[in-house]
């Protein structure tokens, strides 16, 4: 028998604090740099791609599409699917795909942020749309 | 400066245990040390170099001190599976700038015996902890990709356990000795989609170990000369998420690297060591490496084209992860000696490469579909 997954409490640090406080709201923030335009998930404060420190917090629609995905048939808390899923803002991200039917998930699928509680700030998930 | 011909492989051990629940993992180290130092016909007073990754109980201060060593340089890299490909390019580095000269390069754990301690959390944990990456999933998001993108079947990556099947019948210390069928794989049960469970790799304890010397010093031993021309690592992560592609890994920027500095290319290689710890691994590998272009690993493996003696690129003849050893669920050691023992005319003679005078031996370590390292050893009979 599967125990109920207990998912880990965000720990949090000074450069993503933003981003766990905004989660309270049901924000999902991304970061933009404001050098070279682009946006990146997770949030960091120097831009991965240009290395320049004008990066600003936005808030992402939440609305995604599946990049690819795997269907993990046993573990200690039950079947769980993994996904990468593409923002309509462009950054991927790793998540799991949830409150669906885990055999019709698909490439290229549409889903949307989901947020689930955990003792402290909750964690994005995301489910179809 | 290259480190083309530099440094030699003058001798190799790998353990022939598979499950080890009576020893130390300390004491398996020394017993893989204790055996490349005999097989090159040193001691271990001549060890002036020592390398080892995150298997090693502790670090370089209780290894070197547990193995007795008096070392003169030291380098304890960890991209996991692939560590010590990497070891092996650093150790020709050292050796090339006269900072030791006989370098003893050791891998072992037990896996098998009980469960591997956690990896230490790096900055994006808050961000992936919760989603359950596992090695299993992690390789079965790359394959359901490269199978959307490129037509890849579960036939195809099917082919390359079949070859290794083949090839780990003739090897006594095999975990899996059996011969098995596509429709075996295709049969076994689905682990993460769509991998089955005979994608996957062994779990086993046991280690190896490698000594890599000056030119010079290989000449006066007794073995068969095999030197290092070429090496390339690099690494690969989803990098803020952008433009993200798990088709590919980063054995297309440590193998071109690799080949170059050997002054070979892939059509040259009459053996290649490719870590396997799931199919949809060498398949990728194959193509990174320039074996074939990208999307047509899948038929490029497919009806044996693995297999010694039947197909055009013989892989893994020890039979590899997939069926032989794995030990501390990291690949790159065997690969290197499996590669030795081809170019050394050492390998068993079912699965002997006629005149095999060029070899690749090439893994990546970490997961594939979230961060990895690769690295790539070319290896040449002097």
């Amino acid at each position: 028998m599967a125990e109920a997954k207990k998912l880990p409490v965000p720990q949090g640090n000074p450069e993503t604090a933003p981003f766990w406080e905004a989660a309270k709201q049901g924000k999902f923030m991304i970061k933009r740099c404001t050098a070279c335009g682009e946006p990146h998930y997770f949030p960091r404060s120097i831009c991965p791609f240009c290395f320049s420190d004008k990066t600003e917090w936005e808030e992402s629609s939440g609305e995604a599409t599946i990049y690819t995905f795997s269907l993990m048939r046993k573990s200690p808390t039950g079947p769980y699917a993994i996904a990468y899923v593409t923002l309509k803002e462009g950054p991927s991200l790793q998540t799991n795909i949830v409150d669906c039917d885990m055999d019709k998930l698909k490439i290229g699928q549409k889903v949307k942020v989901v947020w689930k509680p955990t003792d402290g700030a909750p964690l994005p998930f995301f489910t179809p749309a | 400066m290259t480190i083309k011909g530099k440094a030699y492989i003058a001798g190799i051990y790998e353990h022939p245990t598979r499950h080890a629940p009576d020893k130390s993992t300390a004491q398996l180290h020394a017993e893989v040390a204790k055996g490349a130092i005999e097989d090159a016909g040193l001691t271990k007073a001549d060890i002036d170099g020592y390398f080892c990754a995150g298997d090693a109980p502790g670090g370089l201060w209780p290894m070197v001190d547990y193995l007795g060593l008096k070392v003169r340089h030291m380098d304890s890299t960890d991209t996991g599976g692939c560590s010590y490909l990497i070891h092996l390019g650093h150790a020709a580095e050292a050796i090339a700038a006269g900072k030791c000269s006989i370098a003893l390069i050791t891998l072992a754990g037990k896996p098998r015996t009980g469960p591997m301690p956690p990896r230490a959390a790096g900055a994006e944990a808050d961000f992936e902890a919760a989603y359950g990456a596992t090695t299993h999933n992690a390789y079965g998001m790359c394959a359901m990709r490269h199978m959307h993108d490129y037509g890849t079947t579960s036939e195809q990556l099917a082919w390359i356990k079949v070859a290794a099947s083949h090839h780990a019948q003739y090897n006594p210390h095999a975990m899996l000795k059996e011969v098995v069928t596509v429709e075996d794989v295709l049969n076994s049960p689905m682990i993460s989609d769509p991998l089955h469970r005979m994608d996957c790799c062994v779990v086993t304890d046991g280690g190896g170990a490698l000594i890599v010397t000056t030119p010079e010093i290989a000449k006066s031993l007794k073995k068969p000369l095999v030197r290092l021309i070429g090496h390339g690592e690099a690494m690969k992560g989803p990098r803020g998420g952008k433009d993200l592609d798990l088709t590919y890994s980063a054995g297309v920027w440590s193998g071109p690297r690799a080949f170059e500095e050997a002054g070979v290319t892939p059509k040259d290689i009459k053996y290649a060591s490719i870590y396997d710890s799931f199919t949809i691994t060498v398949l990728m590998q194959l193509e990174d490496l320039g074996f074939c272009k990208k999307g047509e690993g899948g038929k490029f493996v497919a009806d044996g084209n693995l297999i010694s003696g039947v197909g055009k690129l013989p892989f893994n003849t020890d039979g590899g992860g997939l069926c032989s050893n794995h030990p501390v669920n990291r690949g790159g050691m065997t690969k290197i000696i499996e590669a030795v023992r081809q170019l050394r005319g050492e390998a068993h003679p079912k699965v002997q490469v006629p005149n095999c005078d060029l070899a690749v031996a090439h893994g990546t370590g970490g997961l594939l579909g979230v961060r990895h390292a690769a690295s790539t050893c070319i290896l040449e009979r002097a």
